[in-house]
């Protein structure tokens, strides 16, 4: 089958390309760009995608699946087509299960789940067994069974100890060391420490949480030459403490999510359990702090920390409510309305969050927008405005603070795997 | 005259006229509460449910006998456990209460915020009798009302909130409601019971007891919560008594007229010496029965709103 995204704006950042013209696709690879033929488009499914973009898929690098475990709050195919509508064509999906992913066959067991469809599956798995902390995962049996990172999400890596083996043992296969960085000691709280909390009357987490354990496990992937990646950061001085680690030749990323570069903890005054996540949401000052760092490169990539929980779980009394909100299907219009519409970042910028910068941190190659190279692109559209409606996402799960949300930018397609996403359906090209 | 919202969430942003509304009404209830009979007809018909998530003694108690007082009918619900724990949702328990048709709804838990999120779920008033940490306007109002009674006035008053402040739902009460009828509210306690950023809230921080003692009209002094793990916040009680304990030679040092104000139920010779509990300068026992001609108040200002 042939394909052809006419007049389509090509922008892939890596390969220096920025340019309108014609793309022809056949059979789910790339075969032309440009200097198409009037039999070209007599022979092929014209797509009139003007004003649109066409890039490197996108990747979420943070996504909870819930599966095994949750399956009435994700599965792999409801969280995968939450990513396809979303605009992605790839997530990396955290170990923090039941049970944990933390041996090769519940590997093997979410890459069957996801075998064959559009949107690519890279499980992270647990840097620890059980993520407790104690003692190192089978890692190397992880990495061969198709693991592309560490991580104890949900908590960090508990001792330095143990967090210097995970580093000095991960060295012979390159992966990065995800970290939900927080202390656990300080960590006994429902929203942000701040002045709203004090209003509030809710337990709180102060910022220092986090800036603590980013700035021990900065310490310690210097003192192994390991590779960290923090994972939603939040705080005004973590950011700085990465810039400084970037300066320094730390191998240090960092990714934050749409929330926390959108909200504040004053979103929490309606004490709607959908503004209840962690990392709590932070101070104004902090959210500007992170734009900062989305601007300046400190922060490498925007990840959403999908996290799909049931209604009666999430329906609850504030404090008893579960951490999380759902992010694959709102996180390119935040990113557009919040960063590159506020000109904060512009839209190349934007490639390099979404498509470039996750796959380089988990050692992925990039797709390319090249004849001879499989087709995976996410096409989208950065003027269309929408409005979010929970009831039509493809997640199983609806709780998103951003339901009813007038947002700007919005994918259009997606195209992997010889499989196209468009108009709400998946079909073979 | 009525009040401006037909729930008592909280005392942060209910305007002063509101206030003054229920701390007037109040003052009319008081006078019920001498005479031989102290019941009247007001809320009679009306089916209140008191729904008490957490342990209380006295506000439960008082919050009954007011509605009794009022004619309401009233009924008790006591959740020793948290629904989460108990396997029916919060939003189902309340969902059965109100198919009974209730008219008011008094709720007490260990989260904050649950009063706002009942009004979300259900068509009662609500009235918050206490969340969490957050506020207990109830008894905002009847310190506010008992200050008033010994001043005559808020305004331009100095009010220090001793203690736990952090942990506190009945000091930010006291804050939020004391301030907007002008009165200059201070807190005073060792810095793991302040919270952050209160100074914010235009409240001035004492950590000398003898300075908050020196320069306030009013010190309102909070139970060590040693059941809300105060225990962590402070070497021992023994100190806590040492530094911040309220004591009569404390007191006469400044030689000065001063009320004593005190949430109960007292730990003696802790926050307060027993000579300062049952001496001259408190009127805690006072506070008790101001406690229900205020719960009257509220309860008939919203009660009789939608009439």
């Amino acid at each position: 089958m042939k394909i052809i995204l006419k007049q389509i704006n090509l922008l892939n950042p890596e390969q220096n390309l920025n340019k309108k013209d014609d793309l022809l696709i056949e059979n789910g690879v790339i075969k032309q760009i440009g200097g198409l033929k009037e039999t070209d488009f007599k022979s092929s499914v014209v797509y009139e995608f003007e004003n649109k973009f066409c890039s490197p898929g996108f990747l979420d690098m943070h996504v909870h699946l819930r599966e095994p475990g949750r399956e009435d709050e994700e599965t792999v195919e409801t969280g995968t087509n939450a990513a396809a509508a979303g605009g992605f064509t790839g997530v990396a999906c955290m170990p923090n299960t039941t049970p944990d992913i933390d041996s090769a066959e519940i590997v093997r067991f979410i890459k069957e789940k996801a075998a064959g469809r559009l949107v690519d599956v890279y499980p992270v798995a647990c840097a620890t067994l059980h993520r407790k902390g104690d003692s190192l995962s089978p890692m190397y049996e992880l990495f061969e069974a198709g693991a592309v990172a560490f991580s104890d999400d949900g908590v960090a890596i508990k001792t330095a100890g143990v967090l210097r083996n995970a580093f000095e043992y991960s060295r012979n296969f390159g992966t990065a060391i995800i970290e939900h960085c927080e202390e656990e000691s300080l960590a006994d709280g429902s929203m942000n420490e701040s002045l709203t909390s004090t209003i509030l009357g809710l337990p709180a987490i102060p910022n220092v949480a986090e800036d603590l354990i980013v700035a021990r496990d900065l310490m310690m992937a210097e003192f192994t030459g390991g590779k960290i990646h923090i994972a939603h950061i939040s705080s005004k001085n973590a950011v700085d403490f990465v810039r400084q680690a970037k300066k320094k030749g730390i191998k240090v990323t960092a990714e934050v999510t749409p929330h926390h570069f959108t909200l504040s903890d004053e979103s929490l005054k309606s004490f709607d359990t959908n503004y209840k996540m962690n990392p709590p949401l932070r101070t104004r000052d902090d959210v500007e702090a992170v734009i900062e760092g989305l601007k300046d490169g400190t922060i490498d990539c925007i990840a959403s920390d999908h996290a799909p929980h049931s209604i009666e779980e999430k329906e609850m009394e504030f404090i008893f409510a579960p951490n999380g909100i759902l992010g694959l299907e709102t996180e390119l219009g935040l990113a557009v309305t919040e960063l590159v519409n506020k000109k904060h970042i512009s839209l190349s910028q934007l490639v390099g969050k979404f498509a470039i910068n996750p796959r380089k941190i988990l050692n992925l190659q990039v797709p390319q927008i090249n004849p001879g190279e499989i087709a995976n692109l996410t096409i989208f559209d950065p003027e269309l405005i929408w409005t979010v409606d929970v009831s039509k996402f493809k997640s199983k799960s609806k709780n998103s603070p951003f339901d009813m949300r007038l947002l700007t930018g919005k994918s259009v397609a997606v195209i992997n795997n010889h499989k196209m996403f468009f108009e709400d359906r998946f079909f073979d090209i | 005259m009525s009040l401006s919202n037909r729930h008592l969430l909280g005392l942060y942003g209910v305007p002063k006229e509101d206030l003054q509304l229920i701390l007037d009404t109040a003052r009319t209830f008081r006078e019920v509460l001498e005479r031989p009979i102290k019941r009247v007809p007001t809320l009679q018909g009306k089916t209140i449910v008191n729904l008490f998530y957490e342990n209380s003694t006295r506000t439960r108690i008082s919050f009954e006998l007011a509605q009794k007082r009022l004619s309401a009918d009233t009924v008790n619900f006591s959740a020793g456990i948290s629904s989460a724990k108990k396997g029916e949702t919060f939003k189902d328990t309340v969902r059965n209460i109100e198919a009974m048709k209730v008219d008011m709804i008094v709720v007490r838990h260990q989260s904050a915020g649950v009063p706002i999120y009942l009004t979300r779920i259900s068509k009662a008033n609500i009235i918050n009798a206490g969340d969490g940490l957050h506020e207990h306007p109830t008894q905002g109002l009847l310190d506010m009302y008992s200050i008033k009674e010994k001043y005559g006035k808020l305004e331009g008053l100095n009010i220090c909130i001793v203690g736990d402040v952090a942990h506190s739902r009945v000091a930010l009460s006291n804050i939020y409601g004391l301030k907007t009828m002008g009165a200059n509210v201070s807190v005073c306690g060792p810095a793991t019971m302040i919270p952050m950023d209160i100074d914010l809230l235009g409240v001035k921080v004492y950590s000398n007891i003898d300075a908050a003692i020196a320069n306030n009209d009013v010190l309102n002094v909070l139970r060590i919560q040693l059941e809300r793990d105060a225990g962590k916040r402070i070497p021992s009680v023994r100190e806590y008594h040492k530094y911040f304990g309220i004591t009569s030679e404390r007191l006469e040092k400044h030689n000065k007229d001063i009320l004593i104000l005190h949430p109960g139920p007292i730990n003696r010779g802790v926050e307060l010496s027993s000579e300062v509990a049952d001496g001259p300068y408190q009127v805690i026992l006072n506070q008790v029965t101001n406690g229900v001609a205020v719960r009257m108040a509220v309860l008939y200002l919203l009660g009789t709103m939608n009439l």
